[in-house]
């Protein structure tokens, strides 16, 4: 007799289910154990979205307030300068440093965006002049009695010229030298000899 | 006893291989939480650390303030110093 043929079907549904059984408890018992690890992850996730929070709490006060101060800092240079140099000549003042500005215009001055900005990078006006004053002949180029100086009195001009573009700065790279001169000169020239005596004069007719 | 038979080769063959698969399909997803949780820890520790900056807004505002707070000074200097333009 065979030994399958030994065990009746009662044990072969025993033999199963135990193999059922077993497959349960693996498959249970892996899953448990995967869902452990994600309960722990979840954990520290959740500390660490914690931490987001606090850190991120405040940010918005305070991104608010600089926003507040930058604003206040736009609205006065831009009512200075347009005040000072005028409205026309601040655009295209503007537009010279940073090509294409004069476009978005003012912020509280719309009628900037209607403005035919003046080239002032090529051409001086009111307000490049003024620019230019500044480094030259303003009193507060001399000194601030308050303590350091504002800016250095020589290099005043140097200062606003630098706010053009390169080619604006440009000098000639190398000038010609001056002539050396002297007994020991690398070109000497002949003495005159009429140089110390009486000037020629026409013949009388 | 040749349906007990039939039963246990149901058993053996159909129940248990479904049993099988279907289980396996909770721990494969199960172990894939796993990866996306341990990803997202990472992403959120990362993130918590990169706000360590965030105090130092307080030093930006701060000088922001006192930069402004100059140019104000400055600017009212000028408005003294300059003709205006009209």
């Amino acid at each position: 007799m065979l030994p399958i043929a030994a065990i009746g079907p009662g044990t072969g549904s025993i033999v199963v289910v135990a193999l059922i059984v077993l497959a349960v408890v693996y498959y249970l018992v892996s899953t448990i154990v995967a869902l452990r690890k994600i309960t722990a992850g979840l954990d520290r996730v959740i500390g660490n979205v914690g931490e987001i929070l606090s850190k991120s709490q405040p940010v918005e006060e305070i991104v608010t307030d600089i926003n507040g101060q930058l604003d206040a800092g736009v609205d006065l240079l831009e009512g200075l300068l347009v005040k000072k140099a005028g409205l026309i000549d601040a655009v295209g003042l503007v537009d010279g440093l940073y090509p294409g500005a004069a476009a978005a215009g003012f912020r509280n001055f719309p009628d900037s965006t209607t403005v035919d900005a003046p080239r002032i990078s090529e051409v001086y006006t009111k307000g490049t002049l003024t620019l230019a004053r500044l480094g030259r002949e303003a009193p507060i180029a001399r000194g601030n009695p308050a303590g350091a100086v504002l800016r250095n009195v020589e290099g005043g001009s140097l200062a606003a010229r630098l706010l053009y573009p390169d080619e604006r700065q440009g000098r000639p790279a190398a000038l010609p030298r001056s002539p050396v001169i002297g007994t020991d000169s690398p070109v000497q020239y002949e003495q005159r000899d009429d140089i110390g005596k009486p000037r020629k004069r026409m013949p009388s007719a | 006893m040749t349906l007990w038979w039939v039963a246990d080769a149901i058993l053996l063959v159909l129940v248990l291989p479904i049993v099988i698969y279907l289980l396996r399909g909770i721990l494969t997803a199960a172990r894939s939480i796993v990866t996306s949780v341990d990803q997202i820890e990472r992403a959120t520790a990362a993130g918590s650390q990169d706000l360590d900056a965030a105090a130092l807004l307080l030093t930006t505002r701060d000088q922001v303030k006192q930069t402004v707070a100059v140019v104000a000074g400055y600017g009212g200097s000028l408005d003294v110093i300059i003709d205006d333009a009209e």
